[in-house]
């Protein structure tokens, strides 16, 4: 019986999936304009920044640690890039790069603190948190960066398929994670991610080397927030200094929903992603039914606990 | 000090390790021959969990040389001495829960697929981890039906057999268990001892930590008796009693009053 068990998907990867099917039901009921291609690109297109970011948040969570930093260091680099390409005059791509590596710093520096100093995630990242805003809030003047050029929006560009107009962000967000995805699961360092999240001690007994994949982890999520600065500078078509803010912590809502285990080495990037849907299905969803935007936010706080509920209730039974 | 005897593979020398005031190993001498199962007893503060770390190289004495194979070695880290051959099964199960049998055998140690995959996108052959875990089980007659099932769906003897696998997998010399039988059942422990002798049987030498006489005296062909930092002696369990060894672990006996042909 027992050896049966084991290749049915456990309850925290099919919880998600019903959870997203049976909000979609119930918002198809609510609202004619809920079920179409094109509302369906619409939250995809929603989804794009807090996606990618979500990412990079599921990877650090798969390490059993957190990233409250994210949404700032999305901010960071959206004013890095639009300010390098319009203050400097740099090419788009030039300062999209400058970004990328700004992102990717914030990354290293969380990781350094991490992995040499030793402090808690949690604690190193809120510190870094409310620095990166600072940076951000200082180098901007709080000043939205406007006048961008064309080349900085592609990914905010549609093109159509059908009826339904795609854009180019939402490929690119699936795009990264597929590619999560096959890392995740066929790589050694992918794999050593998890080891590292289940059991860090043993994971260093077999010779892996812990800190170092741990640094490499902060710094892959740094990058993909840099990601994320291009496609929100892409969606919005300014440089927003106070961007991020609901993303921060949305993409540890999502990471949760999507059934990864906040203990860390427990969780799929696929999981993330049907997380990201989730919230942006309910989002859609009420916004339709012409539900005050508040409530959004109630709902998904509920939604919230009742995945970490699940979570801790699997973990103690496992 | 005696000329290395041919068939000693590990040996150690004068070990010292002192924390602060406390001198946990004081001069220890260690000898391992090849092929056996050596089991290392001790009371609570002989010394003997260091004598381990230091055989293991989670611990580096003051003092006092080793010699693996009869070459000086030193160990900085247990994954330096683990490139020397010797591998560890450490008490607290060191394996990662939710991952799969196969992949814990071969965590830190996957097997890449060949060619460009993966030597630069470091991609994993699966299909042979799977295949090379389940040739491995068999040979240690570990009796589990797949390998692609997660290490905590596993009972405590099982989890054991799937750390001693992987060590087995690897060692060249030497395997260190540390208290393998100590959470298990009956039935478990009786699995595990028998996988010990399959270890011995494939050649490799085998140090066992136990707190267990029965086992200790079921399964060792020497037993190195640790006392206040020392070894004090190395009995012969055919030739001596359960209660004896004990006396000798405890102090009550002097080991010079055992009869001749109860040193090993």
């Amino acid at each position: 019986m027992r050896h049966h068990l084991h290749r049915l998907p456990p309850l925290s990867s099919l919880g998600p999936c019903i959870a997203l099917l049976v909000a979609a039901l119930f918002f198809s009921t609510q609202s004619s304009h809920f079920f179409s291609g094109q509302n369906f690109s619409l939250i995809l297109q929603q989804s794009m920044v807090v996606g990618v970011i979500a990412i990079g948040q599921t990877l650090i969570i798969l390490t059993g640690g957190v990233d409250l930093s994210c949404g700032m260091a999305m901010a960071l680099g959206s004013i890095i890039i639009t300010k390098f390409a319009t203050d400097f005059g740099l090419p788009p791509v030039l300062a999209v790069a400058c970004g990328l590596v700004v992102c990717t710093l914030v990354g290293l520096v969380n990781g350094a603190l991490v992995t040499k100093v030793r402090l808690p995630s949690f604690i190193v990242t809120l510190g870094t948190m409310n620095i990166v805003f600072a940076i951000t809030q200082l180098y901007s003047g709080a000043q939205t960066v406007t006048d961008l050029p064309d080349a900085l929006q592609f990914f905010g560009n549609t093109f159509r398929l059908g009826q339904t107009s795609i854009t180019y962000g939402t490929l690119l967000m699936l795009a990264l994670y597929v590619l999560i995805w096959f890392f995740l699961r066929n790589t050694a360092p992918g794999r050593h991610i998890y080891a590292v999240g289940n059991n860090r001690e043993a994971a260093r007994l077999t010779g892996i080397a812990t800190d170092r994949v741990l640094m490499k982890v902060y710094m892959l999520a740094g990058f993909l927030y840099g990601v994320a600065a291009l496609l929100s500078v892409a969606r919005m078509g300014v440089g927003d200094p106070q961007s991020g803010q609901t993303e921060n912590l949305d993409s540890i809502t999502a990471v949760v929903l999507g059934g990864t285990s906040l203990f860390g080495g427990r969780g799929t990037v696929t999981g993330t992603l049907i997380g990201v849907l989730i919230v942006g299905v309910f989002r859609n969803g009420l916004t339709l039914m012409g539900v005050p935007s508040v409530f959004q936010v109630l709902v998904t706080g509920v939604l919230v606990i009742l995945a970490v509920a699940t979570d801790q209730f699997t973990h103690k039974k496992g | 000090m005696t000329a290395p005897i041919s068939d000693t593979i590990f040996q150690a020398y004068g070990l010292v390790k002192r924390y602060g005031h406390v001198t946990a190993l004081d001069g220890a001498d260690f000898e391992l021959r090849a092929g056996e199962i050596l089991a290392v007893i001790g009371d609570n503060g002989a010394g003997k969990s260091s004598l381990i770390k230091a055989l293991s190289g989670a611990v580096i004495p003051d003092e006092g040389r080793m010699l693996l194979d009869g070459k000086a070695v030193h160990f900085h880290s247990p994954i330096d001495a683990r490139t020397h051959g010797i591998e560890t099964v450490y008490q607290d199960l060191a394996v990662a829960p939710a991952m799969t049998i196969a992949e814990n055998l071969f965590l830190g140690r996957e097997i890449l697929k060949s060619g460009l995959l993966g030597r630069c996108f470091k991609i994993i052959d699966k299909k042979k981890m799977l295949s090379e875990a389940i040739r491995h089980m068999q040979d240690l007659k570990i009796g589990i039906r797949s390998m692609s099932q997660a290490v905590e769906t596993l009972s405590g003897g099982q989890r054991q057999g799937v750390a001693v696998a992987r060590s087995t997998a690897f060692a060249k010399h030497v395997v260190i268990l540390d208290e393998p039988t100590a959470a298990l059942g009956v039935k478990e422990g009786n699995m595990v001892l028998e996988l010990i002798r399959r270890v011995r049987d494939r050649g490799l030498s085998v140090i066992l930590i136990s707190h267990n006489m029965p086992h200790v005296f079921e399964i060792a062909d020497r037993i190195h008796i640790q006392r206040l930092g020392k070894r004090v002696a190395v009995v012969n369990p055919k030739n001596i009693s359960m209660s004896d060894t004990v006396a000798v672990m405890t102090g009550a006996k002097n080991p010079e009053d055992l009869p001749e042909d109860a040193h090993a």
